[in-house]
């Protein structure tokens, strides 16, 4: 398949890059562009592994072609830790046992951010809900919920 | 609880913030310059031989390097040294459906995808069994030649008097339960690249270096050194971060021998990783199991004897089968003081993929039916459940019936914890007020336990179990090499504490290097829980040389004995506080002690090392090696539950799981492993299996095997019993599997108190739970009995895009007579 030029626009900067137009965005972010925070977990859009914020909306990666992404604001997890340190709630992962193999946290990292963006002060059953096209083989949630709350908590606590 | 400064405490695992930002690498984020592709194409067929295979076409494509077959690697490999029945790819026969006939490597995806479809394979199909008990009656097409009846391995264990303490009993509980097969699911598919380098003087391909996502570094190092016939220093073998495991990463997998072989006739690196559905093709999860269970008991609730009957449906290579079926039967008498057992295990061979290792590898399909038998024993007695596991608890420290050493024993404060904090004496049975015209509340309470370690390694030898060097160095900065895999449990966190405490320094200060075979040394990997134990055990060893060497180097410097020292929170100081007066030199910074040391001793370095116990490595008759562990850890759950009468739909509300960890090293973690193992056993409580039609997987994906989202989870409090093993790290033992097996049992037991009905066959699905309603409404039975009504007898249409090729599923003859025995239910 004849390759095109295709501009795409991730964590801030534009990357012009010749690639197929049956390219996935996850393949391109992982192998043209070295962006390997978004993970492939299933292939069929099913665990979340691979979400990437398009123009602040949540989006599966691994079912969207790259060429589609063209004009658009793309954020990976790469982006999300500000100014080289961790945010609020990257810190409360680990302080709370968010992650454990890791393999999921990414995509989390990304649905979260995009929750709390929108509903800063989420109910359980919120989280819950907004958390459920995440999957997750290790933890069993309960620890992503409270280290959740406790960033909420410590974003507060900072805006104090 | 302790005047530890870092064990104990809540600590963020050491490489969470990689986790969280994206930077942490694993196998697949890895490229090399010149990296191949490698496919795999897998049998369409269950069974049979290759009569032809013809990869010309393939290798004219523009774009693909090479094909490789069986041929390039012919040697037989397996886990285990009994069972060596495997080969990089398929020689002549193929054994199931996704068993691996030849690779393409090309230098991107698409170019191996296509070449795929161009190699010409022809096959002469022979009968397949998909039923472990109809394989056990066959004759002839033997899956493996050598293993009549399709058995793998069978096993018969006598301990104590069984007809006696049966005869003895006051009442016998009969049954036959049912776990059907369930699969790992971890989040990172697997994967593998495998470089060669030239070698210098001969110019021909040298060192082999392999990344992959493995439980078991060393042992791969073992198998790709066996199969491609190098020396075992020519392997290295290095494993990044691994997104999981759960079992099915602790054996050599395919693809990783596969990308080996391919990297040396392609003469290039090549990488493997698995899609989704070839992850679900080549699982090795937990067998489909039948319990035959028959458990003889006294008035007052002491059981007197205990006669299993297990047979598990193992796939079609032994993997970890031996050990498998060893483990079901061992794990029945080291829970609960039983006088007398009886076990009578069988391995089959099927035509499907081969079971493994999975957490709570072989006790979790048998604890799923001893616990529910209990259950219902307590029901014939009318006693209360929790009562009835009291009258039956060991008496440590003790050696168990079949041989097993138990030296703490905190089964019984978990039950006490459990009973408490859910209110179980003034709620269960009692819970008519949350009841809605259709929906039941009910409270089932479990128990499980598991090994902290296999005390007798897979390769029987006496090297260490574990090993970890310390290095010291001028900078200050203590770097920790060990070769247990961190696999997301933990492991290096758990490390880097205990060596953190045992040297008095802050833990910014330990660096861990890890998975590494050229640089770290020899672990036996992460398998049977035995990380925290053994490489915990080896690496306070090496700290504590380490800090004999600080403190000798010390005292030579302040002008006292070492024993007068004492070192907390980087300060080297002397015991005796009258000393602080005198002459000011009475304290020393750690920075300072190991200048000192180096300049006394040179370079600062030392070596641990842990090996289990000879008295706790088992009994002497044949399969004692499995069970045995220097220390075992103990659960009792609670589980609330709501059955939802109309449609079946059980809904777990509140798991309350109190975990004997020993010491619970890093609570945070140990609370994450067992939230995790609760989590996982509601899986395969409610809704987990795979179905399988033909040799044919119906759901080989992430939306078809439907593990519990967080919408779908109940509320699970971890609730952390210590009773501190005179053996383990600090007293520490297991805490990422044990849990596990008590989850299933407590929901079915809470099922029952709900709606009165004993679902036997796990998954509880809705459609199980309607069928058993429904039985006992029409009959009256007691649930007792294994109801074939509750057996799936629908299929989805298979749906997947597994890289096959041929037209499909031409069966055997044989085959179609089996599906309509099948279909007839006459089988």
């Amino acid at each position: 398949m004849t390759k095109e030029l295709i501009e795409l626009r991730v964590n801030g900067r534009t990357h012009q890059l010749a690639s197929e137009p049956n390219r996935l965005l996850l393949d391109v972010l992982r192998q043209d562009l070295g962006l390997t925070g978004s993970k492939r977990g299933c292939d069929d859009s099913s665990c979340g592994a691979c979400a990437v914020l398009i123009d602040g909306v949540p989006m599966l990666a691994c079912t969207m072609l790259a060429a589609s992404c063209q004009g658009a604001e793309i954020t990976t997890v790469e982006g999300i830790a500000s100014e080289g340190a961790l945010n609020a709630i990257q810190k409360a992962y680990g302080e709370w046992g968010g992650s454990q193999c890791g393999y999921c946290t990414p995509g989390f990292m990304i649905t979260v951010k995009h929750l709390l963006e929108n509903n800063p002060e989420p109910t359980e059953d919120e989280i819950r809900r907004a958390l459920s096209g995440n999957l997750c083989r290790c933890t069993g949630y309960v620890q992503m919920f409270d280290a959740i709350k406790a960033a909420i908590r410590a974003e507060q606590e900072s805006e104090r | 609880m302790s005047d530890f400064a870092t064990i104990g405490k809540p600590t963020a695992m050491i490489d969470s913030a990689q986790k969280a930002t994206g930077q942490g690498k694993y196998t697949d984020d890895i490229a090399l310059p010149g990296l191949l592709i490698g496919k795999i194409l897998h049998s369409p067929h269950p069974h049979a031989r290759i009569v032809r295979l013809d990869s010309s076409r393939a290798e004219l494509l523009e774009g693909v390097v090479c094909v490789v077959t069986g041929k390039d690697a012919p040697n037989k490999y397996g886990i285990l040294p009994v069972g060596h029945d495997e080969t990089a790819l398929a020689i002549d026969r193929v054994r199931y459906v996704g068993d691996n006939v030849a690779c393409v490597v090309a230098i991107d995806e698409a170019s191996a995808e296509r070449a795929l479809d161009l190699i010409d394979v022809e096959y002469e199909l022979l009968p397949a069994y998909f039923d472990p008990e109809e394989a056990m009656k066959a004759e002839r097409d033997l899956i493996h030649d050598s293993r009549p009846h399709n058995v793998e391995k069978e096993y018969h264990h006598v301990f104590g008097d069984p007809e006696r303490g049966l005869s003895e009993a006051d009442i016998v509980h009969e049954a036959r339960y049912l776990a059907n097969e369930v699969t790992h699911a971890a989040m990172e598919p697997h994967s593998t690249i495998a470089a060669f380098e030239i070698d210098s003087q001969t110019g021909q391909p040298g060192r082999l270096t392999v990344w992959s996502s493995t439980q078991v570094p060393y042992y791969l190092q073992h198998t790709l050194a066996a199969v491609l016939e190098m020396a075992m220093p020519q392997v290295r073998v290095i494993k990044p971060l691994v997104g999981g495991g759960f079992g099915g990463k602790s054996e050599v997998i395919p693809l990783e021998v596969i990308a080996a072989v391919a990297a040396r006739k392609a003469k290039a690196p090549v990488k493997i990783t698995y899609t989704r559905e070839e992850v679900f093709w080549a699982h090795r999860g937990r067998p489909r199991t039948i319990v035959d269970l028959k458990i003889g008991a006294k008035r007052d609730g002491r059981i007197s004897a205990v006669s299993a009957r297990v047979v598990q449906d193992g796939g079609a290579y032994c993997s970890y089968g031996v050990v498998t079926i060893l483990y079901s039967g061992a794990l029945l008498g080291a829970l609960y003081d039983i006088p007398h057992i009886r076990f009578d295990g069988y391995r089959v061979l099927t035509n499907k993929p081969a079971c493994g290792a999975m957490r709570g590898h072989g006790t979790v399909n048998v604890r799923f039916a001893l616990e529910c038998a209990l259950d219902e024993i307590a029901a014939r007695l009318q006693l209360d459940p929790a009562e009835l596991r009291r009258h039956n608890l060991l008496q440590p420290p003790c050696v168990t019936v079949n041989g097993l050493r138990v030296l703490s024993y905190g089964l019984p404060e978990c039950m006490e914890m459990v009973v408490e904090r859910s209110q179980w004496r003034q709620r269960r049975g009692k819970l008519a007020s949350g009841r809605t015209e259709k929906r039941a509340r009910g409270f089932g309470l479990a128990c499980s336990h598991y090994v902290s370690g296999a005390a007798n390694a897979i390769i029987r030898s006496d090297m260490p179990h574990s090993t970890v060097n310390i290095k010291v160095d001028r900078d200050g900065a203590v770097t920790v090499y060990t070769g247990a895999a961190e696999i997301g449990q933990g492991s290096s966190t758990i490390t880097a504490q205990v060596v953190a405490e045992v040297l008095g320094c802050c833990l910014g200060r330990v660096r861990i290097v890890s998975g590494d075979s050229d640089v770290t040394p020899v672990d036996l990997g992460s398998y049977s829980s035995r990380v925290t134990f053994m490489s915990g055990n080896a690496a306070m060893r090496a700290a504590e040389s380490i800090l004999n060497q600080l403190l000798a180097a010390a005292a030579r410097r302040m002008g006292c004995d070492p024993d007068e020292l004492a070192i907390h929170d980087e300060i080297i100081f002397r015991r005796d506080e009258a000393h602080k007066a005198s002459a000011g030199a009475w304290s020393m910074s750690f920075d300072q002690a190991i200048i000192c040391a180096i300049e006394n001793f040179g370079a600062l370095s030392a070596s641990g090392w842990y090996s289990p116990p000879a008295e706790a490595r088992g009994g002497s008759y044949k399969g004692a090696g499995v069970g045995p562990s220097p220390a075992y850890s103990y659960s009792a759950q609670v589980a609330e539950v709501e059955v939802d009468e109309e449609t079946g739909h059980v809904t777990v509300l509140n798991i309350w799981a109190a975990h004997d960890c020993g010491r619970a090293l890093n609570p945070v973690a140990v609370e994450g492993q067992v939230i995790g193992s609760v989590w996982m056993g509601l899986g395969q409580a409610l809704q987990e299996e795979m179905i399988w039609k033909d040799g044919l997987i119906m759901n080989p994906g992430l939306l078809g095997y439907a593990s519990p989202s967080s919408a779908e989870s109940p509320h699970v409090e971890a609730i952390i019993v210590e009773s501190v093993d005179p053996e383990g790290p600090f007293g520490a033992k297991e805490a990422g599997e044990g849990s596990l097996a008590a989850t299933i049992p407590a929901i079915a037991n809470a099922i029952y108190d709900a709606v009165g009905v004993r679902l036997n066959e796990a998954p509880f699905t809705p459609e199980r739970v309607l069928a058993a309603l429904r039985a006992k409404d029409k009959t009256h039975r007691p649930g007792t009995e294994h109801d074939a009504a509750t057996t799936p007898n629908r299929f989805r249409e298979h749906g997947g895009a597994l890289r096959i090729s041929g037209k499909g599923q031409q069966r055997h003859e044989s085959d179609a007579i089996h599906v309509q025995q099948a279909e007839r239910g006459d089988q």
